[in-house]
């Protein structure tokens, strides 16, 4: 007979051996699905993982990994902070819509006037938006004990419908023929969120993605406030013994993982997308939250997982164009990642035993 | 013991990893008779009793029940051979009704209605009066014990193993269960029982065996033999009683003013109207069953819920309204009942638990920027001054056995130097020698000047450290009676009479 037993202490080495083991597990099971769709699975492998590092066309691949990592760590990183307290925002993606619209809006505003203050502006209406629409469910669940997993994730979808009403109305380009959608960012200097370096992918929202790791990785272990959401997490009657203030916790969590999720909209709108459309969002905040918990929550391990979750989305996409594999067969293979990690994640608290049951 | 005794261990041995939990235990006993199992925690009386109720299987020895080998491969084996047991913690769901907790616990249970006769008949006989619907929930721990005991009874057992029974009741409680086990043991089910509160055993016990490391130091008749001797037994050298210098109070600290707080979960119990002054150098001891109000009064006072200003004031000032923190910085420090996930965050480390409270009064923390290395300090110091047994401050709460993260979480909060202590049942589990230095070093911050609040159910424990007694009966505290002198009766009565039928429920 196999059973699970909980281990005293939690294990150390399966806890960062976990995610290791995860990608390898993912790799092997997805390797059969890729079989069973009659393409080589080891070809199908490393289209996913190499070429976009190592390939013909890496020079073009390396860029996009930082420019789909970024907003992915970003919105991660403020999520994770919720998690870890027992805080679930859901609607990171509605977040970022909003940070979007009010980053792209406070731009187009200034439109066509040029100066140095307009980018910085758009950075401070993009956090505000992000956080405004966290702050809903925020207060709601305060005031009225409301779910926020519920509420945020229908912002969500009340976001959407903003997006879309803005795309077609208030923002729409003037001079675009028609067309849905807002004036293109990029074509405005004073808005436009370019790289840094010339075709490094390196754009603002990058250089916010690594101050938010760095800051998540102090506020979680080296200060009171970092302390009390681990706490909450863990144990919440200890918490509260503690004198840890749930309510403010709450407020704390959720805006700033809105803040977070705004700010990685803003960069987007203004950097790599260029514009304000029907269909800006791609789930960012959605797979944030795999992201978070491929990280382990931990801000370093969010880093890694960010860049990885990219990897798969870039080496997705080349192993369609060039294989011919399904898109279906790319969510599925992401799935499974999350999927192998959540069950390994088992065996740092508990182990397997073999044999006859005995309690001790 | 003349004829087949009804159980007969021999030579029983079982090792886990690192320590050898029983060492060539044998004892035997008759039908109809009533052993006491005795032993410090970490004795191995526990795994004794799961063996013979099939839970852990013996690496040596032999059992044989009236001369014939017995081997429970699980507890219902052990069951059908007639072994019952009432574990120390109930394992019953509150929303359920009684009648339908003990169907959950059978292997095939008559209808509803037969059951609910059936435990009317068992609860008629055996004088544990309790009706077969209500919700378990709105049960007195001791009306639920009653509940685990009718469960086993169901099952006529030959023997019955009884853990820690009196632990959750009242004196008089504790009359109507002797009365029962007396009963049992007339028509011929043996009892194995398992305390550590000595006098009762002496009251109800034939004979006794005492374990001390896993081994048996010694059998002996309880009647005949001191509570003070037995205890030497158990702990292997001279016992030291708390001492405690003659004093007389100081000025009030604690000031508590028709105290009315509504219990933020369904079932818990408001404090209904609590006045009461404690001074420094005094400590107040409170008794009361289990769920009478003793969580919410420690919440109320440890700023986990807050009060109308003018009921509670500390040193003259109102602190209804102060959270844990700000009361803490004053100087009012806690240590709840309930060790992992309340006074301590099981999966966290001694030092992040050291954090947990002391982070302002130790200095570990700086513009909030937390000093780690002065907190994994302070936990050190913890672990020495407190003798608590673990390889070192990074290991996780959870991996301390219950007595020596008690001594952590008691040792965390006396080492703060409170102005004001309060503690839930500050040597639940503990063994006896670690009890006696729990209660040593309560009694050191009260010669000190620390005012202090007991609450506990452990009535010898309140009696030998309280300076005052007073109980908690339906969220409603009696009036103060100096603890010295008082009976038992005169307690049980401030405690509200036994939890039987007639108990209102407010």
């Amino acid at each position: 007979m196999i059973r699970l037993e909980k281990r005293p202490q939690p294990s150390r080495a399966f806890s960062l051996a976990t995610p290791v083991l995860a990608v390898i597990a993912t790799m092997f099971f997805g390797g059969l699905l890729f079989m069973a769709l009659g393409k080589e699975p080891l070809l199908a492998i490393k289209t996913i993982f190499w070429e976009p590092l190592f390939g013909e066309f890496s020079f073009f691949y390396r860029p996009q990994l930082m420019i789909k990592g970024a907003p992915l760590v970003l919105i991660a990183i403020g999520l994770s902070l919720g998690f870890k307290a027992g805080i679930w925002n859901i609607g990171a993606e509605g977040q970022y819509i909003m940070g979007a619209l009010f980053g792209a809006g406070v731009g187009l505003a200034f439109y066509p006037a040029e100066g140095h203050y307009i980018f910085p502006l758009m950075v401070l209406a993009g956090a505000f938006g992000g956080w405004v629409w966290a702050m809903i469910p925020a207060l709601l669940k305060v005031k009225f004990g409301t779910n926020e997993i519920l509420v945020s994730l229908m912002l969500v979808y009340v976001a959407e419908q903003f997006l879309a009403s803005m795309s077609l109305g208030l923002l729409k380009n003037p001079e675009g023929f028609g067309f849905p959608g807002s004036r293109n960012l990029q074509q405005y200097e004073s808005a436009f969120n370019a790289d840094l370096i010339e075709g490094s992918g390196m754009h603002w929202g990058v250089v916010a993605a690594m101050i938010a790791v760095i800051f998540a990785y102090v506020l979680l272990s080296k200060h009171r406030l970092g302390f009390a959401i681990r706490v909450t997490g863990e144990a919440p009657r200890a918490a509260k013994f503690s004198g840890v203030n749930p309510t403010r916790l709450v407020l704390f969590c959720l805006g700033t993982s809105g803040l977070l999720a705004g700010l990685a909209g803003m960069f987007e709108v203004s950097g790599p997308a260029g514009q304000v459309t029907i269909d800006f969002n791609v789930g960012y905040g959605f797979t944030a939250i795999i992201v978070a918990f491929l990280g382990r929550l931990h801000p370093i391990g969010i880093l890694l997982a960010g860049l990885l979750m990219a990897l798969t989305y870039i080496g997705g996409d080349i192993a369609q164009s060039q294989l011919g594999l399904p898109a279906a067969a790319i969510q599925v293979f992401q799935g499974m990642l999350l999927f192998f990690l959540l069950a390994l994640d088992m065996f740092t608290n508990y182990r397997l035993r073999f044999g006859r049951t005995e309690v001790a | 013991m003349t004829d087949t005794p009804l159980l007969d261990l021999s030579g029983l041995t079982k090792a886990y990893p690192g320590v050898i939990a029983n060492d060539d235990v044998s004892l035997s006993i008759a039908p109809g008779e009533v052993h006491a199992l005795l032993g410090e925690n970490g004795a191995g009386k526990s795994t004794l009793v799961k063996m013979i109720y099939g839970l852990v299987k013996p690496d040596a020895g032999t059992m044989h029940m009236f001369g014939a080998p017995f081997t429970p491969s699980e507890p219902r084996a052990a069951r059908a051979s007639g072994v019952g047991m009432v574990f120390q913690h109930f394992s019953l769901f509150d929303a359920l009704s009684v009648a339908e907790n003990i169907a959950l616990g059978m292997e095939d249970a008559p209808k509803m209605g037969a059951l609910s006769q059936q435990i009317r008949d068992v609860s008629d006989t055996y004088g544990l009066p309790l009706a077969p619907d209500r919700v378990v929930g709105d049960l007195s721990a001791g009306e639920r014990q009653r509940v685990e005991i009718i469960r086993c009874l169901l099952q006529q057992p030959k023997l019955l193993i009884m853990d820690e029974p009196t632990s959750v009741l009242t004196p008089q409680e504790v009359e109507i269960l002797f009365k029962t086990l007396r009963k049992l043991s007339a028509e011929g089910t043996a009892i194995l029982y398992i305390s550590h509160k000595l006098e009762e055993i002496r009251a109800l016990c034939d004979s006794a065996t005492i374990l001390r490391l896993g081994k048996v130091v010694g059998h002996c008749t309880p009647a005949e033999t001191s509570a003070r001797d037995m205890a030497e037994m158990m702990v292997g050298k001279l016992l030291q009683t708390p001492t405690r210098a003659g004093k007389s109070p100081g000025e009030v600290v604690l000031e508590l003013a028709n105290l009315s707080v509504s219990s933020p979960n369904a079932f818990g119990m408001p404090l209904r109207g609590i006045s009461v002054e404690v001074r420094r150098g005094e400590v107040l001891g409170i008794g009361g069953v289990a769920g009478n109000g003793q969580d919410e009064l420690l919440a109320a006072l440890s700023g986990e819920m807050l009060s109308t200003p003018g009921m509670i004031r500390f040193e003259g000032q109102n602190i209804g309204l102060l959270g844990p923190t700000p009361r803490r910085a004053m100087g009012i420090l806690s240590a709840p009942e309930e060790r992992l996930g309340h006074a301590a965050a099981p999966d966290m480390s001694l030092t992040e638990n050291a954090m947990l409270t002391a982070a302002a009064r130790e200095g570990l923390e700086s513009g909030g920027i937390l000093n780690w290395g002065k907190a994994r300090g302070f936990a050190e110091k913890i672990i020495e001054t407190f003798d608590v047994r673990t390889p070192g401050p990074s290991n996780a709460a959870r991996s301390l056995s219950g007595g020596n993260l008690q001594k952590f979480v008691i040792g965390r909060e006396v080492l703060q130097r409170p102005d004001l202590l309060v503690v839930n049942q500050p040597t639940w589990g503990v063994d006896a020698s670690a009890a006696a230095s729990i209660r040593q070093s309560l009694l050191d911050l009260a010669q000190n000047g620390t005012a202090l609040v007991v609450i506990s159910q452990d009535l010898d424990e309140l009696m030998e450290i309280s300076d005052r007694f007073a109980a908690l009966n339906e969220g409603r505290l009696s009036e103060p009676r100096p603890a010295q002198g008082l009976t038992v009766e005169e307690i049980g009565l401030m405690m509200g009479g036994a939890h039987g039928m007639e108990v209102a429920h407010v």
